[in-house]
């Protein structure tokens, strides 16, 4: 197992742990182009861990290699102290690292609800059999996995639209619909690709204090992507920063505010 | 009442009958074309796979004896045996999750993320493959098929309409028999699909490959899944038409039949599939009925590609079918 001794306390209290997850030395190809370069980083339990940079950086590829959609040509990936091995992505899914998409993945054609359920596929044991015959703990399974849903709702102020087919929402409530959905899988690490593109100021606000409250609660391990700055730097506890799929930094927020790499990348110094 | 209005009825009725029959296959199609997008070409040859599997099974047939004859000079047929109807019944669905195994693994599988034609070429490639592969494993002569089934008219009924019209209703056993299979079949599918695990995954599936992936569904097993799914309903499809007019490769044409039932239906509504069988049953029999001998007879030919053609020029999308709004 991993060791969770090595942890600290932050600033307004919360408990951080040790590393949960680290990449080390992830290098991705796709055909000559080079998406990420040679990158390691660590994921601490409890913690808001951001990734950020210009578009193109890599930072989206990255989110993948941790999901399981991309298998990195080179690097290893530790999770919970072992070594993981390629994987499919739905196999890493149900090892406990739940994510959202950038451009919304939902079931368009179910309800919230319905949609949320789905999260819960992790934590389903019964059969195919069982599950036709409606025996055998299905039900009592299912009623169980209905209440750890009906907290994330409530938890997520979507009571209102749970019957709702997901098709109909709009933008903001869509996004909030997938992070439930995520969140419903009980994950070790909670993935979101870039939870705020698109949205207007108050909803922003929202999905940021969602974000916080997440963890506060759930002392949900987040690692969240986006380039909006201003945003990451308010919410996360450590920051890494991509360029062209090489790291530039990596550090807490004010440490990393001050590196001049970073503030060159972002101001848009020649690349020579 | 009059005699004309009589017979009518006795057509509608045996109308609907067939249409079940057609519901039957178009639900194979919906299955398969819900949860991966593929248009399954093959569906009808797969209900006369199904058939002759079970022929074989119940005949206690040695499978490529043909084959096997003409390699090593050998003068096998049959085994000597024969198998209980419900075993052979069980021992055919294996047959088939076997297959929907192989399909998924050979084929499929490896298109994932192709164009829908591509998909559905290569289910054109797997009906010709799966219907010179039963040849060989079978033989090819027209069989008879009776899993104990009740068939010829119904007493009940053909008494009971003696005596309010003077006239006995010709109502098929097997056809009641189909009917009440159908319904419970559908029953059971939307059920599954509605309140199970794996009926949920199989939704997510069809809606969104990547979001499903990213909650822990296998793709590969809800795709094994649905073409089990949709061999067991070609398998039900394949008992009853086999029953009533023999297993033969004909069997594997009411997969023709099946498109207009769909154009009706929409490609993506169950309960559409069945509703759009018993339309076009009953449209087909009461138009033979009622104009056909005005016109030389020879319309259930026709009727239904006629019928679904016109729906489509004002419901695109088909009765049922989910709407189709391109945002700009």
């Amino acid at each position: 197992m991993f060791d969770a001794s090595e942890g600290y306390t932050t600033e307004d209290g919360r408990q951080i742990g040790g590393v949960v997850m680290e990449m080390k030395h992830i290098t991705l190809r796709f055909g000559g182009v080079v998406a990420i370069e040679d990158i390691s980083f660590d994921i601490r339990e409890g913690e808001i861990r951001a990734i950020i940079g210009p578009n193109g950086a890599g930072k989206s590829s990255m989110l993948n290699v941790i999901s399981g959609f991309y298998n990195p040509q080179e690097g290893e990936v530790f999770y919970k102290g072992e070594k993981r091995p390629p994987m499919k992505p739905y196999q890493v899914a149900r090892q406990g690292i739940a994510r959202t998409f950038q451009n919304i993945a939902l079931f368009d054609g179910m309800s919230v609800l319905d949609n949320i359920m789905t999260g819960r596929i992790r934590h389903m044991k019964a059969g195919l059999f069982a599950q036709s015959l409606w025996k055998g703990g299905a039900e009592r399974e299912e009623v169980e996995n209905r209440e750890a849903v009906e907290k994330i709702i409530d938890f997520l102020e979507i009571q209102r639209i749970r019957k709702t087919p997901v098709g109909r929402l709009p933008y903001g409530l869509k996004k909030r619909v997938e992070l439930a959905r995520a969140l419903a899988a009980e994950p070790s690490i909670l993935l979101l690709d870039e939870p705020m593109a698109g949205m207007n100021v108050e909803e922003k606000e929202d999905m940021s204090r969602f974000v916080l409250d997440v963890n506060d609660e759930f002392g949900t391990t987040t690692v969240l992507i986006e380039h909006d700055m201003g945003v990451v730097m308010d919410v996360s506890d450590r920051v890494v920063v991509m360029d062209y799929g090489r790291k530039i930094g990596d550090g807490t927020p004010d440490e990393v505010r001050g590196n001049q790499d970073v503030i060159d990348a972002y101001l848009g110094v020649a690349h020579d | 009442m009059p005699d004309q209005l009589v017979w009518g009825m006795e057509v509608f009725l045996n109308g609907l009958m067939t249409g079940v029959l057609y519901s039957l296959v178009a639900l194979g199609f919906v299955l398969i074309f819900k949860a991966s997008g593929i248009f399954n070409y093959a569906q009808g040859v797969l209900a006369l796979f199904a058939a002759l599997t079970l022929v074989g099974f119940m005949d206690g047939q040695v499978p490529f004896s043909n084959l096997i004859n003409a390699i090593f000079g050998t003068e096998l047929h049959h085994f000597g045996w024969s198998v209980p109807a419900l075993l052979a019944v069980a021992l055919t669905m294996a047959v088939m999750v076997l297959l929907a195994w192989a399909v998924n693994k050979l084929i499929f599988h490896h298109l994932v993320g192709q164009p829908p034609i591509i998909l559905f070429m290569a289910t054109i490639g797997l009906a010709y493959f799966l219907e010179g592969f039963g040849d060989i494993m079978w033989g090819a002569d027209i069989k008879k098929l009776d899993i104990g089934l009740p068939q010829g008219v119904n007493g009940f009924i053909d008494d009971f309409t003696y005596n309010i019209f003077g006239y006995g209703f010709f109502i098929d056993n097997l056809d009641l028999w189909a009917t009440a299979v159908a319904a419970l079949l559908v029953v059971a599918l939307i059920l599954f699909a509605q309140y199970t695990k794996q009926g949920r995954a199989m939704r997510a599936v069809a809606d969104d490959h990547q979001a499903a992936l990213s909650v822990g569904i296998s793709l590969d097993f809800i795709w094994v899944m649905v073409w089990s799914l949709a061999g067991f309903v070609a398998l039900v499809a394949g008992i009853m038409w086999g029953t009533k007019s023999g297993v033969q490769f004909s069997l594997s044409l009411i997969a023709l039949k099946a498109l207009p039932v769909l154009m009706l239906g929409g490609f993506t509504s169950i309960p559409g599939a069945i509703v759009g069988g018993l339309i076009i049953g009953v449209g087909e029999k009461l138009f033979e009925f009622a104009i056909g001998p005005m016109i030389g007879g020879a319309t259930e030919n026709w009727f239904a590609y006629v019928l679904a053609l016109i729906v489509l020029v004002f419901r695109p999308q088909g009765l049922f079918g989910e709407k189709i709004i391109e945002r700009v």
